[in-house]
């Protein structure tokens, strides 16, 4: 019985434990990057945001989530019943189990796999599913439309995604997430970053990013102006912060795999003393906090795209250009002999 | 432009750049919102809010009951019926407004000959529920008696353009 | 030990149940995502024999893509599959016949096997480790080095297939308009706007 306790019991508790440790203050992180979205829209468009509920509205998410959590959920009469509540966990999910793997600080990570850069890559591959099941088991027009949208949208731009995390990975040597990190340490702290010597291919991804997180200007699948709220128009409650949830989580997730690719994970900026005593976890922190701004800041500024522009961006431009960077980057590596063991 | 110029522009994102650009100047501006439950904005004297029945300075009531404002309604909201007083003078019995119907075009207080119903500056008389907005003449006359000063003020700061 | 023997079975039961759900599911959207259910399960055995990177591979391509097409066509197509099924019953002895005889000819080579005892060991463990790489590094050895060829023909014969059937279902319209995005966006007022000074009752 001591033995089981030890070696079984114990360790799974352990990741129990850890992995509270990391779905506690992301879902805390992902209810007050709703709050930090209001607030740096409303400045920019000159309003002030909610100030009302608690100090600076600090309390607005928390009042949200009650809200929500107080509605009824409603199912449609047509719809699929079973496929329907199943998409939006579906979505909360695949946005929860990335986490698995990413690095908060060096040796700070549930499980360093050796696949780890592939692994996010499924999974956020996997992301199209619970919004395409949504949509379809809605058996509503304006749902289905977005699903469509959405489902397109995810898989065209995942092919340039793939072959930025390609470049990365040439040039790292490898797909372990820690390993691409420290690959990046050097004497010259932020210009030793891969988004320095791949600022291209840093843009193609935050910008394809956006696309495959549906935030603007690449929110086709739920343009209110045309799609009502798109694969979310039937959902309310529960389900629907779910995927609310899902959708906010998706983009601190992006957010955090773009630090460790291009912006040095929880590397300092510089070697200096002072910069050194700041734990990397808060720079961690800080660098997707400055990521999830631009998130917003874009979307505070760009008008949305038409569909057609969006598939033309996605396969035209930044497919044959990432292509294309892949080559160089191979050909620069081999030619200069700086092929990473 | 010439086309190196075009394409360069086009690389570099120059559009998206200068919109970010401006977004973020707009950032640090003065905030064009007040805080309004605690700041209110401006009204003009001519605003057309929640609706009142004003008394003379004695206390005597202004309505005679001529029921033009009832038709000039053109939402239909006003309803009046009207008897002698004891003392022979020409009062209403009843003057109700259905607040849901009403459109604030201030018709009413155009067609009143004794400034008897006026649209005071109260916007903010939201209710639970709709009963409450069926105003009688008890309602209309408390909001008389609780907005006088400034529909008073009002009336004379538009008197000199009338 | 007693962990990974349950999960291998567990997963190994969930992958038959749901092959067999993909072909016996009376909704074709059902069918799909069974077989997504069934390509998770085979991915978690790959998990269990330590090829981790052909797991996701498994995931990335088949799940991330291929099986969101086919979701997509089933979802477009509204066929009634209880329809096509009508003429089931007439086909079964055909289909059994042909079953049967594949059957018997699996079991001719399978009996044909002979395993050598310590086969049965090493396939207990996990992937043996031929040196310190991972299995990654392995696969790219052997693709990309020793296989570099073969792997540059693949890829050439896939890419004939894609342009073929690009060419095949390419149809030119003559008369069709197209934006020129460019264009528009640097098109400036001076450009096209012209200010004239119209005396009254002349007309342009």
């Amino acid at each position: 019985m001591v033995e089981f306790w030890d070696i079984y019991l114990l360790p799974a508790l352990i990741i129990v434990g850890k992995i509270l440790l990391i779905v506690v203050p992301l879902l805390v992180a992902v209810a007050y990057l709703t709050l930090y979205e209001r607030k740096v829209m409303a400045v920019m468009q000159l309003r002030k945001g909610p100030n009302v509920v608690g100090p600076f509205g600090l309390l607005q998410p928390i009042a949200d989530g009650v809200k929500l959590f107080f509605k009824e959920t409603v199912v449609p009469t047509g719809a699929n019943k079973v496929l329907f509540l199943l998409a939006p966990m579906v979505t909360f999910i695949l946005s929860l189990i990335a986490w698995a793997v990413i690095p908060f600080d060096e040796g700070m990570v549930l499980a360093n796999i050796n696949v780890g850069g592939l692994y996010l890559f499924a999974i956020s591959s996997l992301g199209v599913y619970g919004i395409i099941v949504a949509g379809w088991a809605s058996n509503s027009r304006y749902p289905f439309l977005g699903a469509l949208r959405s489902a397109a949208q995810m898989v065209s731009y995942e092919v340039s995604i793939g072959f930025v995390i390609v470049t990365v990975l040439l040039c790292a040597g490898t797909l372990n997430l820690s390993g691409i990190v420290m690959s990046q340490k050097g004497d010259l702290g932020l210009l030793n970053w891969w988004f320095v010597p791949l600022f291209p291919m840093f843009i193609i991804f935050f910008v394809s990013i956006l696309a495959e997180t549906n935030r603007h200007p690449f929110d086709l699948p739920e343009a209110e102006a045309e799609l009502v709220a798109g694969y979310q128009t039937e959902y309310s409650s529960m389900a629907f912060a779910l995927f609310f949830l899902g959708e906010y989580a998706n983009m601190i997730l992006m957010s955090a795999i773009c630090t460790i690719l291009f912006l040095g994970g929880w590397l300092p900026p510089a070697d200096w003393a002072i910069f050194t005593w700041i734990p990397g976890i808060i720079w961690f922190g800080i660098k997707i906090a400055v990521l999830l701004f631009v998130f917003i800041w874009v979307r505070a500024t760009l008008p949305r795209y038409r569909y057609d522009q969006l598939m033309r961006l996605g396969w035209k431009v930044f497919l044959p250009f990432s292509l294309l960077w892949v080559v160089v980057t191979a050909g620069f590596l081999v030619y200069f002999d700086k092929v990473p063991a | 432009m010439s086309f190196i110029d075009k394409q360069a522009r086009s690389l570099l994102l120059a559009e998206i750049v200068t919109g970010l650009a401006t977004t973020f100047r707009y950032m640090f501006k003065t905030k064009a919102t007040i805080n309004y439950p605690y700041e209110k904005g401006p009204l003009s004297p001519r605003f057309r809010g929640e609706h009142v029945l004003r008394r003379y300075p004695n206390g005597e009531e202004r309505c005679i009951a001529c029921k033009l404002c009832e038709a000039a309604c053109p939402a239909l909201a006003i309803t009046i019926e009207a008897e002698p007083r004891e003392d022979g003078s020409r009062r209403t019995t009843r003057y109700d407004i259905d607040m849901t119907k009403c459109i604030y075009c201030g018709f009413c207080q155009e067609a009143c000959p004794v400034d008897a119903i006026v649209q005071g500056p109260n916007f903010e008389f939201a209710t639970e529920t709709r009963e409450e907005l069926f105003y009688d003449k008890k309602k209309l006359l408390d909001n008389g008696d609780r907005w006088e000063q400034e529909i008073v003020q009002n009336l004379v700061a538009d008197a000199p353009y009338r | 030990m007693i962990i990974s023997t349950i999960a291998f079975y567990l997963f190994a039961a969930l992958t038959i149940a749901s092959a067999f759900m993909v072909i016996s599911a009376k909704n074709p959207v059902h069918s799909v995502l069974y077989l997504i259910l069934a390509f998770f399960n085979s991915a978690a055995l790959f998990v269990l024999l330590g090829a981790e990177f052909l797991a996701m591979i498994l995931i990335v391509v088949y799940v991330g893509a291929v099986a969101v097409l086919f979701l997509f066509v089933v979802m477009m197509l509204d066929i009634n599959f209880a329809e096509l099924r009508q003429g089931f019953l007439q086909y079964l002895p055909i289909g059994g016949l042909v079953g049967i005889i594949l059957l018997i000819e699996l079991i001719l080579v399978v009996s044909g096997w002979v395993l050598t005892p310590d086969a049965i060991k090493i396939g207990m463990e996990t992937a043996p480790l031929v040196s310190n790489l991972t299995n990654t590094e392995q696969l790219g050895q052997v693709i990309y080095t020793q296989y570099a060829y073969l792997f540059q023909i693949a890829g050439m014969i896939l890419l004939v297939a894609m342009i073929g059937a690009i060419v095949l279902t390419n149809r030119k319209r003559p008369g069709v308009r197209k934006q020129n995005i460019a264009r528009q966006v640097y098109r400036r007022p001076e450009e096209s706007m012209a200010v004239r000074k119209v005396e009254p009752g002349q007309g342009v």
